[in-house]
């Protein structure tokens, strides 16, 4: 599949427990996928299969051993960390379940700065951000605060709308519906399906099961890419 | 929005900074050994590791302090790369004012005590052939504003500022005159943490409105998480692992990378 936007082949990880008796741990053989723009793939796999390893190692956060991890032509798994970043800024973005944000900072600012950082006037990124919190429901009178006080529901919300503020061509989701309520939910399937319409190629872990059943197009079970354990 | 992109992305063809082979020595043991990076524009770098790992003594000689014993510091002026080792100390001393900042850990080691607020930050300006009090004292209230000290603060010495205020006070004092490297040897040690927020704040949004490109030495791997682009991990003089800052914290390859960041308390 050439035309893909997001590509892993045959990838492999370990980790090394330097100070832990040097033990090394495979935790992925062989993982192949790929995403082509528009289409959603859904990681399935019990908890401690690697869905979130494979998920990380695709966002260059977590270091692949082996094989080769394209987005949008850049190869993850070998570029220099400013590649890597150019990558986050203009092409992949990524929901992760937890927010993490300099104290402090209102949330207006926290969901502007991916559009600042690429340039974009403060007016205008200001301008995404308010739409995207109202969309989500977060209050206004809650918009010149920091986050880190938030609710977790809440945060998860601020999160998304940070997530959503670029338009991003390749995106990851990690559980994007948990703690959400009903309204809410609807609200970030809505932005997936706007994303995938669009061209962004997704992928995404759901527990939510009716949620993937109705945005993803097919699933990838990472327990295939398990490695045999060694007894 | 897809321009800008292009153009950030044109701009970071080149280094800014190139070093080789830098290494310093104390007599018979090691300061710091076989450093070489490159460092692009707009980029921030966090060296990180414990005391006596070296990371000052690097940032020293990186930044003219130290003289080191080999190696070369590659700097960008219109396109050549120079050797700031083996230029003039005068050279030297013109980058350290123009191109150049230094951010000291201790506010008083990067400021003049006895000096108002003001004369602080206009004294650089002076230093580059500013003349006219009005401009020097216009330009001086603008960047006390962006660091946040009010305007009525700015004919009081620095000695009545609070340790936060005299830090914020030396970042105008340096990036006032436009640098685009600056050397940052913990910048917010020694404050408390509301106030270390702040300052990291600041220093984001000014690193990201200006372009800089920064080296920032610190053992505080929650700063350089929210600071640094890429990281630099330094044991007994020697750089042990590098990489995106997120990927060296959260996949640790080294195993003193890997001993550093489980050692961190849980808040």
């Amino acid at each position: 599949m050439t035309d893909a936007m997001i590509s892993v082949e045959n990838v492999t990880k370990t980790f090394t427990l330097h100070n832990q008796g040097s033990t090394v741990i495979p935790v992925m053989e062989g993982a192949s996928l790929a995403v082509a723009p528009g289409e959603c793939v859904a990681l399935v796999g019990a908890s401690g299969a690697g869905k979130s390893t494979l998920m990380r190692m695709i966002y260059g956060n977590y270091l692949a051993a082996s094989g080769r991890i394209l987005v949008g032509g850049t190869d993850v798994a070998t570029a220099e960390p400013r590649e890597i970043l150019a990558l986050r800024r203009a092409v992949l973005g990524y929901v992760s379940q937890f927010l993490r944000v300099v104290p402090r900072v209102p949330t207006l600012d926290v969901v502007a700065e991916p559009l600042l950082s690429v340039g974009l006037p403060r007016e205008e990124a200001q301008e995404r951000a308010r739409t995207l919190l109202t969309r989500l429901n977060i209050p206004e009178r809650l918009w010149g605060l920091s986050p880190t006080t938030f609710s977790g529901g809440e945060q998860q919300r601020v999160n998304i709308a940070r997530g959503f503020a670029r338009q991003y061509p390749a995106l990851l989701l990690d559980e994007p519906t948990a703690s959400l309520d009903a309204v809410n939910r609807e609200e970030v399937l809505q932005l997936i399906e706007e994303a995938k319409a669009r061209g962004a190629a997704i992928v995404g872990i759901f527990h939510d099961q009716p949620a993937r059943d109705r945005v993803c197009d097919r699933e990838v079970d990472v327990t295939g890419f398990t490695p045999a354990r060694v007894a | 929005m897809k321009d800008m992109i292009e153009d950030r992305a044109g701009a970071t063809d080149r280094p800014l900074l190139t070093v080789e082979g830098l290494a310093k020595y104390y007599g018979g043991r090691i300061g710091c050994e076989e450093v070489s990076f490159d460092l692009y524009p707009g980029e921030v770098m966090g060296i990180v590791g414990e005391s006596g790992s070296g990371k000052t003594t690097l940032l020293n000689c990186l930044a003219g302090h130290l003289a080191p014993d080999t190696g070369r510091v590659l700097f960008d002026r219109a396109g050549q790369m120079v050797d700031t080792v083996t230029m003039s100390e005068p050279e030297r001393r013109m980058l350290g004012r123009t191109d150049w900042a230094f951010v000291h850990q201790h506010a008083h080691e990067g400021l003049r005590m006895n000096v108002s607020a003001g004369g602080n930050v206009g004294e650089r300006l002076m230093g580059l052939g500013a003349r006219h009090y009005g401009d020097i004292r216009a330009k001086a209230e603008d960047w006390l504003g962006r660091v946040e000290i009010a305007a009525d603060r700015m004919d009081d010495r620095p000695k009545a500022f609070s340790g936060g205020m005299r830090q914020r006070l030396q970042i105008a004092r340096n990036l006032v005159t436009g640098p685009r490297l600056v050397f940052m040897d913990e910048p917010t040690g020694g404050l408390d943490v509301s106030v270390q927020a702040r300052l990291l704040d600041l220093l984001r949004g000014l690193v990201r409105e200006m372009g800089l490109s920064a080296i920032i030495v610190t053992h505080d791997l929650a700063v350089v998480r929210l600071l640094a682009d890429r990281l630099m991990v330094m044991k007994s003089g020697h750089v042990v692992e590098t990489g995106l800052t997120d990927q060296v914290l959260d996949d640790p390859q080294h195993a003193y990378t890997q001993l550093l960041v489980s050692s961190v308390l849980q808040v």
